[in-house]
């Protein structure tokens, strides 16, 4: 029995191994989980003179997704954020150091799944929000907490797993 | 033939030195700071490096903003916990001993604590049943 103790120490390490290949190295845990939105104060989109803040935005839970004209993950969840839109979903976008031109030309061609989009030119509320790359999307729920953060495009299954549960318990 | 290997070795070592990401010269002192506070924080786009040695334009961003910082004064603890903030504990390139990370810190030291018990049983149980091991 003892001779096998180095295989099944092998075959642990092993699984263990394997197991981390699924791991995406972008999802960094959020210290900003359960703290208030954070705050911030950005031009509107091809709307000059108008600005966003969080507290703007729509009563009851919402996301926050952040993205940029140049960002080919992003393209990849456009139909599926069109597709929350649709369903009523509150999404606000904050783009993220872009082009504003370029930006809004992308969402005449591809379509706005957004209630509005704050531009964030320099990447500054960015750091705020512990923003580490494109796209990544918020859930805050309807008293203003963070509830949720999602590194990497949104999908069905992400939406199920991690952000449904939430939308149940956050007054939706 | 030799002379052009040396010159080829000696202009490789040289592109090594060239890895610290661009430094500002107007204030000596900061940039030493900024340089000793980045090479402890971890870029988080490209985690495997520094912030003092990433050039992601995230990193460039947030040495920046660290520079920023330190002109208003602020200690480096405030810089960490100002990052630790927003990005966790993961920012930190060394890792802080705490329960959480027990398991890393500890982990080898407890396995080579465990193969070196493994391996003193095994040793025992050799001597025991070879008893003519020896003179």
């Amino acid at each position: 029995m003892r001779r096998w103790l180095p295989f099944l120490g092998f075959v642990l390490l092993l699984s263990v191994f394997y197991l981390g290949l699924w791991h995406n190295p972008r999802e960094v845990p959020s210290p900003l989980i359960g703290k208030p939105a954070v705050a911030f104060d950005l031009p509107l989109l091809g709307q000059p003179g108008q600005r966003f803040s969080p507290s703007q935005a729509a009563p009851g839970p919402w996301l926050l997704n952040i993205w940029a004209s140049w960002c080919g993950e992003c393209r990849r969840e456009h139909g599926y954020l069109l597709e929350l839109a649709a369903q009523g979903i509150a999404l606000y976008g904050l783009n993220w150091k872009d082009d504003g031109r370029k930006a809004a030309e992308h969402l005449a061609r591809a379509g706005n799944p957004y209630r509005q989009v704050a531009e964030d030119a320099t990447g500054r509320a960015g750091i705020d929000w512990g923003v580490t790359g494109v796209p990544e999307t918020f859930l805050i729920d309807a008293q203003g907490i963070i509830r949720a953060k999602h590194s990497g495009p949104l999908n069905p299954k992400v939406w199920e797993r991690k952000f449904q549960p939430l939308l149940s318990g956050a007054g939706s | 033939m030799k002379g052009l290997w040396a010159l080829l070795c000696c202009l490789l070592a040289a592109t090594a030195l060239a890895g610290e990401a661009q430094v500002n010269a107007s204030d000596p002192q900061l940039e030493a700071r900024l340089m000793g506070l980045a090479t402890d924080l971890r870029c988080v786009v490209c985690q495997n490096e520094t912030l003092a040695e990433s050039h992601a334009p995230l990193a460039q961003d947030l040495r920046n903003e660290v520079r920023g910082l330190l002109r208003q004064g602020k200690s480096d603890a405030e810089v960490i916990a100002y990052l630790t903030d927003r990005y966790g504990d993961y920012v930190l390139y060394r890792p802080p001993f705490k329960p959480l990370t027990y398991l890393l810190w500890l982990g080898p030291l407890g396995f080579l604590l465990l193969a070196v018990w493994a391996w003193y049983r095994m040793v025992r149980r050799q001597r025991r049943t070879m008893p003519d091991n020896g003179p």
